[in-house]
């Protein structure tokens, strides 16, 4: 067995140095006022928080809620994109608004490097991961990718009605991520249960969180271990292996990346392709028009990733200020939500429509600045190819229950249950 | 007409090669760079045009002359 002095004990032992964060009451329940009370966990959000964001830029453009220990809303693209580009006041050290702050002396590295980093230590994390994410890189992975959808839609045939989120959407991002990290395939169902217990359980209470998260630490820790002893060219392998400063990273630094890769990879995409598959089965002009023009497509996914944008991120603020007309507190929490910057009516026109052939479309659906995602030349091949075979395979397909429906709460949004009749 | 880059905006989002590939590539890190002097050939100018606007960082700029 190979030896590797940083895997040979969990990281994560407790220390008796290592500060503490901050616990706040959870707090549920009814929304009273959007403007002073909002939490995007309830139901009314979920299911669409288009109306809300709207009414906010209007009405109260930076909201704010008392839960979570008191977070701000930002509605306007300018504010968002103001935030995004301001590192220098708004920290990243926790990218998932919980009710949970981690203490400050875990910037500027954080937890999942380099997506909870801060400068100067962000743009080095960053740059490891950037070679293998370029378009180029990712394309390698196109024909496989082709070839799964394919034989997930392969395994409809005698179907008059499927859930395209749980049966098609989830299972591309899984399988793709997989094998670029080099973990196994049959894995998926494991993958699902920690994004939802990350993303979508941030109302548990701390210590069941800190259960839940322990077990994706351990499935992590599993694979590096496979990985030291049979290494492969793989990303997994790459981590091990890759040096910052001139040492290797430190273990919590390859753990907190994989599981960074593993989990921002799934549920995003899972969220993209099944909101665009949702768009076109109540849109038949827009479906009809994407399968008469295949060449159209590109430009359709832009639009598509401007209106149902998966992914809201948050930030910390560092200090107490008077930020643009309110008085943010340190460690007050930022909901900087690129969804509700991509239907900002003083950035785009006819905002809140769907206008499938935009040819002028500076949306943020993969953020802004330093921090633009790293998977989005990923997540693009992924969304083209299962739109691509999707439509080449159903030009035909309506959504089987409306109310059936159901789209995921907190910051990745998407659709969790998608029954279409084909 | 001419397209420029400016690399202290740029975030490797892609948009310029994916739209304008005769005009822009990526690095290997993936941030576009300027194929050439970058002047737009005939035939480009609506493409170079589609770059510019299309950038999430407003990094590329299209001077006259040259």
């Amino acid at each position: 067995m190979a030896l590797d002095d940083r895997f040979s004990q969990d990281f994560r032992e407790p220390d008796a140095e290592r500060p503490f964060g901050t616990r706040n009451e959870i707090i549920t329940g009814l929304v009273s006022d959007w403007a002073t009370d909002f939490s995007h966990l309830e139901p009314e959000w979920s299911a669409d928080p288009y109306p809300i964001q709207d009414d906010l830029r209007q009405r109260c453009p930076i909201a704010h809620t008392d839960r979570f220990g008191g977070a701000w809303l930002p509605t306007r693209y300018e504010d968002v994109a103001a935030i995004a580009y301001d590192t220098e006041r708004f920290s990243s050290r926790s990218i998932i608004l919980s009710n949970f702050r981690p203490p400050p002396e875990v910037a500027p590295i954080g937890g999942s490097p380099p997506i909870s980093s801060d400068p100067p230590f962000h743009h080095d994390a960053r740059k490891l991961l950037l070679p293998p994410f370029t378009k180029s890189a990712v394309e390698r992975q196109e024909p496989a990718t082709r070839a799964f959808c394919h034989s997930l839609i392969d395994a409809f045939e005698g179907r008059e009605v499927v859930d395209a989120a749980r049966d098609y959407a989830q299972h591309i991002p899984m399988r793709v991520i997989a094998d670029m990290l080099g973990f196994p395939a049959e894995d998926g169902p494991q993958f699902r249960e920690f994004v939802e217990n990350l993303l979508e359980g941030i109302n548990l209470p701390p210590d069941e969180r800190i259960e839940r998260v322990s077990r994706l630490f351990d499935y992590l820790l599993a694979q590096v271990n496979e990985h030291l002893d049979d290494p492969r060219e793989d990303l997994t392998t790459y981590l091990i292996n890759a040096e910052l400063y001139g040492h290797k990273l430190d273990s919590s630094h390859v753990v907190g990346t994989m599981a960074l890769l593993l989990i921002a990879g799934i549920d995003t995409s899972w969220s993209a392709i099944g909101a665009s598959l949702w768009h076109l089965a109540r849109t038949p002009a827009d479906r009809e028009r994407l399968v008469a023009e295949p060449g159209l497509l590109p430009t359709a996914m832009e639009e598509l990733l401007r209106a149902y944008a998966p992914v809201t991120m948050a930030r910390l603020v560092k200090e107490d200020m008077r930020w643009h007309g309110v008085d943010m507190k340190a460690d007050d929490w930022i909901l900087l939500s690129f969804p509700a910057a991509n239907r900002d009516p003083a950035q785009f026109d006819r905002a809140g429509e769907v206008v499938i052939d935009r040819e002028i479309n500076r949306h943020a659906a993969f953020g802004l600045g330093i921090h633009r995602c790293v998977g989005s030349h990923l997540a693009r091949m992924e969304l083209r190819v299962a739109l691509e075979v999707w439509l080449e395979r159903i030009p035909e397909f309506t959504l089987a229950d409306p109310s059936a429906v159901t789209w995921a709460a907190g910051q990745i949004r998407g659709p969790r249950t998608l029954p279409l009749r084909i | 007409m001419k397209v420029q880059i400016d690399s202290g905006r740029c975030q490797g989002h892609g948009r310029c090669y994916d739209i304008a590939p005769g005009l822009f590539g990526d690095d290997d890190e993936g941030y576009g760079r300027v194929l050439g002097d970058g002047l737009v050939p005939p035939g480009q100018d609506h493409e170079a045009h589609l770059a510019v606007a299309n950038c999430p960082e407003r990094a590329i700029t299209l001077t006259k002359g040259a």
